[in-house]
């Protein structure tokens, strides 16, 4: 937050900030879609594609939008750039647009992307929001990887559909399930956490602005104030 | 970490028990149904015990190598939960299910929350629960190989449909099911032997299990026959007596501990009788164990010499 160039602009996102390591955004298609290596792929660049590209609109309009209906802006914005991904990849990439099924579309209320339109595109400049846009995306991308990787090969003995020798013998179903997503959830985030360890900035760094409720909060700007005061 | 166990503020009243004693106690409690799990089942059912053990030591002290924490396996916790958790698996569990279950007990469960007395959830419960969601094969229990039975379902199942399952094969353990729940003989003989060596007290085996023998009359139209075969069948027994008492997972009060023994035993029924797992006792325990810290709340200990509500 306090470093501002570029370079550290497009960083944060791929590890101290990563969406859903650190900043625990976008649980939901987290869970969904990593049970699958192409899967999570798809779903990590589609949603960068959409971040990259709504990040650069909200960017460029945000002097324009009024403060007060801001959220319904943005989505609009990423509904369209969704609407454009979603049919882009049912034209181009038939299979993977069958596997992510409804999820595609759920890219529209992805808290990540929301999230970043409110934390930093509304208040940044173009370059730099896209940067952004590009950094929080891979991040993301790079999160589903990973916990797919690891779901993929435990659970099904493969990874992206070849067969991994030897541990197809041994596969434990539990972790394409949704306990065993959560599991690796946790686990990862405890590693990231040991890899970060005190570089990671804590919620109250983000005060209301890093807060998915922010918007509809009665008590805005509260919190953060708490938290100094202990 | 000292080895001795002061529970409460002072003034302390030293006692001769450790965590060592303790947990060498419940081995030796468990050591009857581990023999008569191996004479029903066979040589298999020895080694998968064999497995379980050494794994969950082995991993206990890998991990506190690689953390760099003081070595705890000499408190003997992890040969139990190894333990528990073979007698809780069928005989024909594969050897490397089994080694997976165990380092999942020990290392996710239990070192990871920080080790001894710091799980939230009793270790070979959920390592239990863990392995029947991970590993499809291990509904289908062994059968004895002792005496020929009829390949089927274990007795819940049979109980289930509607069959009729004898009372004396349900007691001496000649059934289908894990290797430490069937002999259940064994199993009140390593209870007794608890309960005399005050490790643990009464109230969550008994309550617990005359709880789920009421319920299920209730259910079964009040057929005495019906219900006690029911009670009989499948790990109440083992659970009541050696998992729903695990003292880091259980209440410490009396109340509490009736309030648990309770909730365990209509769990436990209401799993069996509508769910669609046939055995109902190992989701049941869990469920009590995560509501554990709400009921100390709500049973706080009355502090020596301190004024009443």
């Amino acid at each position: 937050m306090k470093n501002n160039s570029s370079m550290s602009v497009f960083l944060k996102g791929i590890l101290l900030e990563n969406p859903v390591f650190v900043l625990v955004l976008g649980t939901c298609p987290t869970l969904a879609v990593t049970n699958s290596v192409i899967g999570a792929i798809g779903m990590g660049l589609a949603a960068t594609a959409v971040l990259v590209c709504s990040n650069t609109v909200i960017s460029l309009l945000r002097s324009i939008i009024p403060e007060t209906v801001r959220i319904p802006c943005y989505i609009v914005v990423i509904a369209g750039f969704v609407t454009i991904v979603k049919m882009f990849m049912q034209a181009y990439l038939p299979s993977i647009y069958n596997l992510l099924g409804v999820y595609l579309d759920l890219i529209t209320v992805n808290c990540i992307i929301l999230g970043r339109a409110e934390m930093f595109a509304g208040k940044n400049t173009v370059s730099k929001s896209a940067l952004d846009g590009l950094g929080m995306g891979i991040g993301f991308t790079i999160a589903l990887l990973s916990m797919a990787t690891i779901r993929e090969i435990l659970g099904e003995g493969t990874f992206a559909g070849m067969s991994v020798p030897f541990i197809k013998d041994y596969t434990i179903a539990f972790f394409t399930k949704a306990p065993g997503g959560l599991l690796v959830f946790g686990i990862l985030i405890a590693v990231v956490n040991v890899i970060t360890h005190g570089k990671a900035p804590y919620k109250k760094d983000f005060a209301c602005e890093g807060c998915p409720n922010a918007a509809f909060c009665h008590s805005s700007g509260e919190c953060a104030n708490k938290e100094e005061n202990k | 970490m000292s080895n001795k166990l002061n529970l409460s503020v002072s003034p302390h009243i030293h006692s001769k028990n450790s965590t060592s004693t303790i947990m060498r106690d419940v081995i030796i409690a468990l050591l009857p149904a581990a023999v008569a799990g191996v004479v029903i089942f066979g040589l298999r059912a020895l080694g998968v015990i064999a497995v379980c053990v050494a794994v969950a030591v082995i991993s206990e002290y890998i991990f506190n190598y690689i953390t760099k924490k003081e070595q705890t396996i000499g408190d003997l916790s992890a040969v139990v939960t190894g333990l528990l958790l073979a007698l809780n698996l069928p005989a024909n569990t594969p050897l490397w299910q089994a080694a997976i279950g165990s380092i999942f007990a020990i290392i996710v469960v239990k070192c990871l929350f920080g080790g001894i007395g710091c799980n939230i959830v009793n270790p070979a419960i959920t390592a239990r629960v863990f392995m029947l969601i991970a590993f499809t094969n291990l509904s289908s229990a062994a059968f004895p190989t002792l005496v020929d039975t009829v390949a089927g379902a274990t007795p819940l199942a049979i109980l289930k449909d509607g069959g009729l399952v004898s009372i004396e094969s349900l007691v001496f353990g000649t059934i289908g099911g894990a290797i430490g729940e069937t002999c259940k003989i064994a199993l009140v003989l390593g209870g007794i032997y608890l309960l005399v060596r005050r490790v643990i007290t009464w109230h969550i085996p008994i309550i617990y299990i005359t709880t789920t023998f009421i319920f299920t009359f209730i259910l079964q139209d009040f057929d005495i026959l019906q219900s006690l075969s029911f009670t009989l069948s499948g790990g109440l027994i083992l659970g009541a007596f050696f998992m729903a008492t695990d003292y880091v997972t259980s209440p410490a009060t009396k109340w509490g501990k009736v309030i648990f023994a309770v909730g365990a035993g209509l769990l436990t029924v209401v799993i069996r009788t509508w769910g669609s797992y046939p055995e109902g006792v190992s989701f049941a325990i869990l469920l009590m164990n995560i509501l554990n810290p709400y009921i100390c709340s709500w049973t706080p200990r009355k502090l020596f010499g301190g004024k009443g509500k």
